[in-house]
């Protein structure tokens, strides 16, 4: 070895959903090179804080009941149940998260600032807080849950709506911070040249706006997606804790953790599997650069 | 000179606040006619063309194109189409798309808009460019590609923004003839916004003059050049201009310098003449019949073939010499010479319409 | 902090004070008179009794400071096995004992010092006139249960099997706690809780006693643990925990005498 400083390549680094918003212009693409010292050991550091715990995970995980346990009765139902309710909010986020985005981030009006802090208040608000509050909004006595009890005769805690609801609410601000970013950095002449054209707003923002942002909102559906694959505290305090109908992976592997360490861990590992592969996928099909 | 009657197709008076800026514009213009907005940065065409597009809202004034009040009528919904500074091509459509879009927007199928854009692209000598993405296309093909997308939507109002601006000084030449035969086969009616006043001499059939927010002077390219009447417009067209009291063959200028000229004026003028008009002597030139007055070199700068001097004195003076008068003249700052300059040289005009 | 040289530094002198004071405690702690701090892992029904218990023994043993962390018996378990320094551990249930006692951190044989069983815990005013576990079987009445692999949720079911109710709940609750919560909520209309906590929360909550609870009694154990930084004043608090005055305190709040 001569007197070179250690290398260490980095490639196919993630696009920020920023640069990649269709503004024409585009950040210089990530490439191999020299990183500094000074970025390479926090920056490993940060890895190895991130990635040991998981390695702790793998390292007590009972490999050979793993077939057994993976085929134990309710764990199928958990993992069924937390693909379906996330990819659910998820939707739900992007319908409502989507406009409400737009208007953040292309329309001035008095509280904007608020509204602002107020939709990112899930993010600070410990889930289990969330779920009281959902509760008073949605329970048997809450704001409209009362209403909706008495007039369609629907109650919504403890039922897979409710979960969806949770998960909603605790994740839906990732996909809004995430798609109000990409739309301050998309040109907003762009809606003004469709606007010129004969499009109205309504198309303009399918037709113009919408594609620009797609790799940021694509972006924020996949961190919403996780946000919600994970949540707990909301879900449990919310939604309640019912094999095959509430109880998602997290709350499978609470419990688990209660009685049986080792089946907690064999459920983690399973959920990080399931979403690791999910996510590599997209990630596959829209994260990576072209 | 200005269109009105049952020509007049745009009738526009636009007054409208952007920051601390004030626009206040009057604007006419017949079926087929190309308008330049020609002005310096910040004089306000660029806000009065957003107004005309409905980009930006007209606070006073009105604005009618064939007779239809199009203020309050939202941009989407006014027949006007724009060509972009930096034309805005929609980064995700291909050329083709970007051009069937505005057509889309009016209702048409998609099969039949693109088979509108393609007659576009076509007429514009892109048809082998169709499929590309906008970041694939050279400058000049952008530009085409804008201005094809802003005619398919068949507007009564085209409204150029600084089309050339963006582009290099070859293509530019390129460019500017291709648009020329486009725009003289537009029917409704052109707004081209520029401060290249080559651009609209040569694009525009009529030139309106902004500074500060206001008209200053419209006409034809040769009546602005002739006659120019603000100092930024007599220096887009090159000339010495000074504001004094005519009285006959005579203009009294604020400095007190006295022009025989002519021209027959009265009253306030405007006496104007090209810096090629201006002679430069170390000595005064004696027993001719010229005028003549002591000028101090302030400056000089290559001009094409020529060397451009600029001079301070009883009237500030640009004048052209050759490269071979300028060495024999010692030209360097702070010089005393004498200018002096012909009576049928110049032109004097009232100061007043 | 055993170690302090002489202190040259004023303020460093008095950032350490307090350091070196519990130090000295503790070096000192191995007379019979217990002194120092005293750190009690104890399981969350207890939170009310032993907040009193501790007031009482440190009012009992001056220069005994007791500092109580209340979570779920078997994370306490984990947390004990896992290396947390701690004196004393007061579980809800001799299994998680168990997981103390097998890891062999347990300084003696735990002691069963207290016992607790269900109670239906029911909206004040009870709306839907519970009287025992058949009615909890009834359409339209929504019930929460503890998880079964949690404590409360082993007692319950234990005393649906002795009554031969089968009943669905809405919710398989993760503790007591919150299994109570849902109660004073008013999200569902009976959860089966200890008497202790349904008593805690008696302006909102009423406990509905009923005969096929005595088949499902929790037993509450406390042993001082082997790794205590003080092992007399971990001593002196199991013994105090095992006194008559403590069990006044806790059958106040509902526990029953062993």
């Amino acid at each position: 070895m001569t007197d070179r400083a250690p290398v260490i390549m980095i490639d196919g680094d993630l696009p920020t959903a920023a640069s990649r918003a269709g503004t024409g212009r585009r950040a210089p693409a990530a490439g191999p090179g020299r990183v500094p010292l000074a970025l390479a050991l926090p920056a490993a550091a940060g890895l190895a804080f991130l990635v040991l715990p998981l390695v702790g995970l793998l390292a007590r995980t009972p490999w050979s009941q793993l077939p057994a346990r993976l085929a134990a009765p309710g764990v199928v139902d958990a993992l069924r149940l937390s693909l379906v309710t996330a990819t659910a909010a998820t939707a739900v986020s992007v319908v409502l998260g989507v406009p409400l985005a737009w208007v953040l981030a292309r329309r001035t009006f008095p509280g904007r600032r608020l509204v602002r802090a107020l939709v990112t208040l899930p993010l600070v608000l410990p889930p289990v807080v969330g779920g009281v509050a959902l509760l008073l909004v949605f329970g048997r006595r809450g704001l409209l849950g009362g209403w909706l009890a008495s007039t369609f005769g629907v109650t919504v805690p403890f039922s897979t709506t409710a979960v969806v609801l949770a998960e909603t609410f605790v994740a839906m601000p990732f996909l809004v911070i995430s798609v109000e970013g990409a739309l301050r950095a998309a040109d907003a002449r762009y809606e003004e040249a469709a606007a010129t054209l004969g499009a109205t707003p309504w198309t303009a923002f399918r037709r113009v706006t919408l594609p620009l942002v797609t790799p940021g909102l694509v972006a924020g559906a996949v961190l919403c997606w996780a946000r919600a694959l994970g949540e707990f505290g909301a879900t449990i305090t919310f939604a309640g804790n019912f094999p095959g109908r509430t109880q998602t992976m997290p709350l499978a592997v609470y419990l688990a953790l209660e009685s049986d360490p080792a089946a907690a861990i064999v459920l983690s590992l399973l959920l990080l599997a399931v979403s690791v592969a999910i996510l590599a996928g997209l990630r596959e099909r829209w994260i990576s650069t072209p | 000179m200005r269109p009105d009657g049952p020509h007049t197709l745009l009738d526009a008076h636009l007054v409208a606040s952007r920051g601390g800026f004030h626009l206040d514009v009057t604007l006419t213009a017949a079926a087929g006619e190309v308008v330049a907005l020609l002005g310096p940065n910040g004089a306000g065409k660029s806000t009065a063309l957003r107004v005309l597009a409905g980009l930006h809202p007209l606070d006073a004034g009105h604005l009618n194109l064939g007779g239809a009040a199009l203020s309050g009528v939202p941009a989407h919904a006014r027949p006007v189409g724009v060509v972009f500074q930096d034309y805005l091509l929609f980064p995700h459509l291909s050329a083709l798309d970007n051009v069937a879009f505005g057509p889309r927007c009016r209702g048409l199928g998609r099969a039949e808009a693109r088979r509108v854009a393609a007659g576009w692209l076509d007429r514009m000598g892109l048809t082998a460019q169709a499929r590309a993405k906008p970041r694939h296309l050279s400058g000049g093909q952008a530009q085409r590609v804008a201005l094809a997308r802003a005619l398919a939507a068949a507007p009564a109002l085209l409204l150029l923004d600084e089309p050339l601006a963006a582009l290099d000084a070859r293509t530019r030449l390129d460019t500017r003839a291709h648009l020329r035969r486009h725009l003289a086969d537009h029917p409704g009616v052109t707004i081209l916004v520029t401060h290249d006043p080559v651009d609209a001499m040569i694009l525009a059939d009529r030139i309106v003059i902004i500074e500060q927010g206001r008209v200053v002077q419209a006409g034809d390219a040769a009546t602005v050049t002739r006659q120019p009447r603000t100092d930024y417009v007599a220096r887009l067209v090159g000339l010495n201009l000074y504001r004094g009291r005519g009285s006959g063959h005579t203009v009294t200028l604020a400095g007190g310098l006295t022009l025989t000229t002519a021209d027959v004026v009265d009253g306030e003028v405007f006496v104007a003449f090209p810096p090629a008009a201006v002679a430069l002597y170390p000595q005064r030139p004696a027993g001719s019949p010229r005028n003549t007055w002591p000028a101090t070199v302030d400056g000089v700068e290559r001009h094409g073939d020529h060397i451009r001097v600029h001079l301070t004195g009883p009237a500030d003076t640009a004048a052209d010499v050759t490269p071979a008068a300028a060495t024999e003249l010692d030209l360097t700052v702070g010089r005393q010479l004498w200018a002096a300059v012909k009576a049928a040289e110049t032109r004097a005009y009232p100061a007043a319409g | 902090m055993r170690h302090l040289r002489t202190g040259t530094v004023a303020g460093a002198v008095a950032l350490v004070l307090t350091g070196a004071g519990c130090a000295e405690h503790r070096a000192t702690g191995s007379a019979s008179q217990p002194t120092g701090s005293v750190t009690v892992l104890a399981a969350a029904s207890l939170t009310e009794s032993f907040t009193r218990i501790g007031k009482d023994f440190e009012r009992a043993h001056p220069g005994v400071h007791v500092t109580f962390s209340f979570g779920g018996s078997s994370t306490l378990a984990q947390q004990i096995t896992a290396g947390a320094p701690a004196d004393v551990f007061a579980s809800a249930s001799p299994s998680t004992m168990k997981q103390v006692t097998d890891t062999g951190l347990a300084a003696r044989t735990p002691s069963v010092f207290t016992r607790n069983q269900l109670v239906i815990a029911v909206p004040k005013g009870n709306p839907k006139r519970i009287t025992g576990l058949a009615d909890l079987a009834a359409p339209g009445v929504k019930v929460a249960l503890c998880a079964p692999a949690v404590p409360c949720g082993a007692a319950a079911g234990t005393v649906l099997d002795a009554a031969h109710v089968t009943l669905t709940p809405v919710t398989l609750e993760q503790d007591v706690k919150a299994a109570l919560t849902k109660v004073r909520l008013g999200e569902v209309d009976a959860a089966l809780v200890y008497r202790t906590d349904a008593r805690a929360v008696a302006s909102q909550v009423d406990g509905v006693e009923f005969a096929q609870s005595a088949s499902a009694v929790n037993d509450y154990l406390v042993v001082a643990l082997r790794n205590s930084p003080n092992p007399t004043g971990a001593e002196a608090f199991a013994d105090y925990v095992r006194s008559a005055a403590a069990e006044a305190v806790l059958t106040g709040a509902g526990f029953q005498r062993p």
